[in-house]
């Protein structure tokens, strides 16, 4: 009887520690991962305000500011992105999304180089023609520039 | 007419569903057969009414009705007759019609499958499942009612949004709704039997088929999604671990760790409490899913409104149902007799440490999927949580169990040898080990990783495999009798093997993505541009006008080391009603590999933007979730699982034991 209750409380005890020793290394990866892989996102006002480093890899969303898109050889574009305060130049090679347009919300991924330009290696643009970026929509409602409605985005992504 | 008559089907549904949810709880505490047959012949009633609702919606569609708000705002007169029945859940009114539409389908047929239920069991389930049904049904009828009528009618629809409209669209939601759904039925048989306070190998031997085949479905339902956006966002890539897709992918883990360890309690019923959990939490996170999807908290393709009274809603559901039934857990699940012990090195200690690792991962997922948002709520900071978190977190604890996969299916249950065990697997792990090193040695210089992960591809197929091998061949013995044995094992046997060898498949398939091969460049008519072995030449642009959108096709010769394979098209379309441009890639097959082509901007000097990839063996990942989903159906129709009496369980080579 007592051989019994040992085994069973042995075996009990070696899954706890099995299943403990798994969750403290899924706990471990996910906050090793917390601190190097999330990335925060940015208006250009917040980019000056918080005065992010160069290299710091982050989201910029604002509105394409009109007639500043300019094209150049190998699929080359620099644009500026704008909020009710501030614009950031970006700089961004490759197939940009189908619903980017000047004046439209749009979300970038990428640094700020040393010169204060954004290099951007994926544009994310809207899927749906109502469409702002949630978190465009949410930086200009803060700044007191909103008309719309939030919907769908669309990643799009370059290297 | 129709319209009204469905709406009022769909309130009629509501009054009977809680018919169906009262009474048959009540005839279960008062032991009373009469009121507990309410149930099923309620819950029948119920899915008639629901089916009446869901189809007036659906005529509506078809005929064009722009009465009817919701059809004015997804639906077209010029658009093609399938796109005009998929527009009936292409919009979050008709969406949730569906969504308990097959709420009501599990629930007839566990009303039908009455000789195989005990009948309080039975009364208790259905009570549950109507429980959801009412609270789905009073969201339908409160905040979104698909049957608004617009006064005064339009005279044209607002046309459904384009990226939906597409035949994989079409059948995507459906299958992933059954597969959510589904899991309600083993949510509510968990219900059922801690409202009972009784739980028995019986118990898992019913709920086993209802998981599995929620899961083959869900499974199913993932891939179709994970290859409409892979063709149809026109940027090639199968899994972007954006929230939606981890939405559907959290309830598929949570899903695969039940069906895994409501076989150990059907074996050795053992793992009682912790399946009866598991049976919660897997639809816990299914109407997860749903709030995240359907709510507006998160921005997709798939959240097609943003009304705060619907997210206040669903999240009431979630919190009635999902602390509800954890209360209810903690509540009665001490009561439940304790189940059996094992020993660790055993086929259920293997499925422990699976279920283990899938609860793990699934945990990373959820709180990859959920720390922005609370981080948002919480400080207002915005992050966004992507691929680098989840190569970091999810793939270190999936690996690890892919790899003991093999030998975890080899395991004898009660009592394993591992030597033993590993000696039976030697040769395939060697097998997998030289594909590996012989690629990593042919590649030299390449990826490093990806070797590996196709020599564990291979091993997690001839891992499988070798079971069917060890279990009909023995040495000496013809090869007749070996194939004659294999055909007699039982098919829920070569349902793991096949379901196995299918998750090795999209192992291989992911491994070799590390040779895709992009590249971009603008294109003039007759400009050449190569990827891989692959080279095409741009014909030429052809304006072409269709019912409901226009676009222009840039038609590509391809070319494999100099000869013509084939020509391909890739169109920039623009829907016509709502303005909206889309990009349709031209994806060009050739056995398993693809080569694909996405169109961007006209240039200032009028050439055109190109990506051009070559995706060798890509079309192994969805093929091995559709293989996979497959050994789930083939398991499902073992015979062990249709027939209605507990019979003797009989797998693996080692006799049945009855239950300590």
């Amino acid at each position: 009887m007592t051989r019994k209750i040992r085994t069973r409380k042995t075996r009990r005890l070696t899954i706890i520690a099995v299943a403990g020793c798994v969750l403290a290394v899924a706990l471990g990866l996910v906050l090793y991962a917390m601190n190097d892989t999330i990335v925060f996102f940015n208006s250009p006002a917040d980019v000056q305000a918080k005065n992010v480093a160069p290299g710091t890899r982050f989201r910029l969303g604002g509105l394409v500011k009109e007639g500043s898109v300019r094209r150049s050889d190998n699929q080359q574009v620099d644009f500026e992105v704008m909020d009710a305060q501030s614009s950031i130049r970006v700089h961004y090679q490759g197939l940009l999304p189908d619903l980017f347009r000047e004046g439209q919300g749009v979300v970038t991924e990428g640094r700020l180089d040393s010169s204060g330009v954004f290099r951007a290696d994926t544009v994310l643009a809207k899927h749906d023609e109502n469409y702002m970026p949630r978190e465009v929509a949410d930086a200009l409602k803060r700044q007191g520039h909103w008309q719309g409605e939030a919907k769908a985005s669309e990643p799009t992504q370059q290297n | 007419m129709l319209v009204e008559a469905g709406h009022f089907a769909l309130a009629l549904a509501l009054g009977l569903s809680l018919i169906q949810f009262v009474v048959p709880l009540w005839g279960a505490r008062a032991n009373d057969p009469v009121l507990m047959a309410v149930a099923p012949s309620s819950a029948l009633a119920v899915l008639g009414c629901v089916t009446v609702a869901f189809l007036a919606l659906t005529m509506a569609y078809v005929t064009s009705d722009f009465s009817v708000l919701n059809v004015v705002e997804n639906s077209h007169s010029t658009k093609p007759l399938i796109y005009k029945i998929s527009g009936v859940w292409g919009n979050h009114e008709g969406s949730m019609l569906l969504w308990v539409l097959i709420l009501c389908l599990f629930g007839g047929v566990v009303a039908l499958a009455r000789n195989s239920i005990p009948a309080r069991l039975q009364a208790n389930t259905l009570a549950v499942q109507a429980a959801i049904t009412v609270a789905f049904l009073l969201f339908i009828l409160m905040t979104s009612n698909p049957f608004r009528r617009l006064v005064p009618g339009a005279p044209e629809g607002q046309d459904l949004n384009p990226l939906l409209q597409d035949p994989g669209l079409a059948i995507h939601p459906p299958l992933l709704y059954i597969g959510y759904v589904g899991f309600s039925v083993s949510f509510a048989f968990a219900c059922a039997a801690l409202i009972d306070g009784r739980i028995d190998a019986v118990w898992a031997r019913i709920v086993r088929p209802w998981t599995l085949a929620a899961w083959c479905f869900l499974t199913l339902g993932i891939a179709m999604g994970s290859y409409w956006a892979y063709y149809e966002l026109g940027w090639g890539g199968w899994w972007f671990w954006d929230p939606v897709e981890n939405a559907s992918l959290m309830p598929w883990l949570a899903g695969t760790a039940l069906l895994h360890s409501t076989v150990v309690m059907e074996k050795r019923d053992a793992l009682k409490v912790w399946t009866i959990l598991l049976a919660i939490l897997t639809f816990s996170l299914s109407l997860l899913g749903t709030f995240l999807v359907r709510s507006g908290v998160l921005t997709s393709v798939h959240s097609f409104a943003v009304d705060p009274a619907r997210g206040t809603f669903i999240l009431g559901i979630l919190i009635v149902f999902i602390g509800g039934s954890l209360a209810l857990f903690a509540w009665r699940a001490p009561m439940l007799q304790q189940g059996g012990l094992f020993a660790p090195i055993s086929r259920e200690g293997a499925l422990v440490v699976n279920n283990l690792f899938l609860a793990s991962a699934c945990a990373t997922v959820f709180i990859g999927t959920l720390y922005p948002l609370a981080l948002e709520v919480l400080t207002g900071d915005k992050i966004s949580v992507g691929a680098p978190f989840f190569n970091a977190t999810f793939l270190p604890l999936i690996l690890p169990l892919l790899l003991l996969l093999p030998f975890g299916q080899t395991l004898a249950w009660k009592r394993g040898n591992f030597l033993g065990t590993a000696q039976r697997l030697y040769a395939a792990f060697g097998l997998s080990l030289l594909v590996a090193l012989v690629i990593l040695a042919y590649t030299h210089g390449g990826p490093v990783g990806a070797p590996f992960g196709i020599g564990l591809g291979v091993f997690l197929i001839l891992g499988s495999l070798n079971e069917i091998v060890t279990r009909s061949w023995t040495r000496g013995k013809p090869l007749s009798i070996a194939w004659a044995k294999a055909r007699g094992l039982p098919r829920s046997t070569w349902g793991t093997v096949i379901a196995h060898a299918g998750v090795g498949l999209v192992v291989l398939g992911i491994s070799f993505t590390a040779w895709d091969v992009e590249t971009l460049g603008t294109l003039k008519t007759g400009d050449r541009l190569g990827a891989g072995p692959y080279e095409m030449r741009l014909e030429r642009i052809v304006p072409r006008q269709a019912d409901n959108y226009r676009e222009d096709a840039a038609l590509f010769r391809v070319f494999r080391s100099g000869r013509e394979v084939g020509t391909v098209e890739s169109m920039k379309r623009l829907y016509v009603t709502r303005g909206m441009p889309t990009t349709e890639a031209g994806i060009l097959t050739s056995g398993l590999s693809q080569v694909y082509v996405s169109l961007g901007e006209m240039q200032p000097d009028g050439s055109l933007g190109v990506r051009l990839y070559y995706k060798p063996l890509v079309l192994l990942i969805w093929l091995g979730a559709v293989v996979m989903a497959l050994g789930g159906a083939l398991s499902l129709t073992d015979r062990r699982l249709r027939i209605a009496a507990p019979a003797r369980a009989k797998t693996g080579p080692v006799a049945p034991v009855p239950a300590e």
